[in-house]
């Protein structure tokens, strides 16, 4: 601004025009699957704290590890367990979605929207499946 | 002109970009995401077979030789990653300058010490000392 401002001429300045943002934009699922991306991203920064705290527990002893279990078996910990895989597929398949159109494909209407579907879909489908098979991993109904 | 020079001459002179480095952080951000997808299904799978499991067959599992290379490479890919997506979402949201060096700073500092925390744990329980 100052650049601008150093080379203008000494007429008063008007309020630009602003281009078009976001509140103003119909509500598209293809717009929220971007959010979702970010977001999940951001999820996936502090989620990883998770991953840290397992592997130092592991790396501690058996009484970290019991502290680290205990808390990923309270109903706060279950969340925060299954929203972290959530956002890590989510992220993935997002991820891939950009892949795709990174090498130029997947631009087409019908394509944007069925990746934006698939990426959502996909992402709760594959976090039950990966739940329901840990689940039965873990020794299944007790 | 390298392949993954997408700067313009004037943009490669005056360093621009908003975190002062070019294109390097969009190109790594693609590379490490392709990294990512075969190593987070590797994890994962990891993971669901250690569940149920005692802390010693955790730490005997976690130990052995192939599991510690893919968890070592998924730490350092994500890490990397998300420092990466995280200076993104700094350089969109934070435009006063001393804040956005500051955040900037406390991101590096975030991912090296999740990296290094993580690495460690993995080669310690590697190499049983």
């Amino acid at each position: 601004m100052t650049e601008l401002q150093a080379g203008s001429t000494a007429a008063p300045r008007r309020p630009r025009p602003l281009s078009p943002h976001i509140q103003i934009y119909k509500l598209m699922l293809t717009y929220v699957m971007s959010g979702f991306h970010r977001i999940s991203g951001a999820a996936l920064y502090f989620g990883t704290l998770l991953v840290a705290w397992w592997l130092i527990a592991a790396v501690a002893g058996p009484n970290a590890y019991a502290n680290f279990e205990w808390f990923i078996s309270t109903l706060i910990g279950r969340l925060v367990l299954f929203g972290y895989t959530w956002a890590l597929l989510h992220h993935m398949l997002g991820g891939i979605r950009h892949l795709i159109w990174d090498v130029g494909l997947g631009f087409e209407p019908n394509e944007r929207e069925f990746l934006a579907l698939a990426t959502i879909v996909g992402s709760i489908s594959l976090t039950l499946i990966v739940w329901v098979i840990g689940y039965l991993a873990a020794g299944g109904p007790r | 002109m390298n392949l993954h020079e997408m700067r313009t001459p004037m943009g490669r002179v005056r360093g621009l970009g908003s975190a002062r480095s070019g294109t390097r952080a969009f190109w790594h951000q693609r590379m490490t995401s392709v990294a990512a997808v075969p190593l987070t299904i590797a994890m994962i799978v990891i993971l669901i077979s250690l569940l149920g499991r005692s802390h010693a067959a955790v730490v005997q599992i976690l130990g052995s030789p192939i599991v510690a290379i893919i968890t070592v490479l998924f730490v350092l890919t994500t890490v990397y990653h998300m420092w990466i997506g995280m200076q993104e979402i700094i350089v969109d949201y934070v435009h006063e300058d001393k804040l956005k060096l500051a955040t900037l700073m406390a991101n590096t500092f975030y991912a090296v010490t999740l990296g290094f925390a993580c690495v460690f744990a993995i080669l310690k329980l590697s190499f049983g000392v």
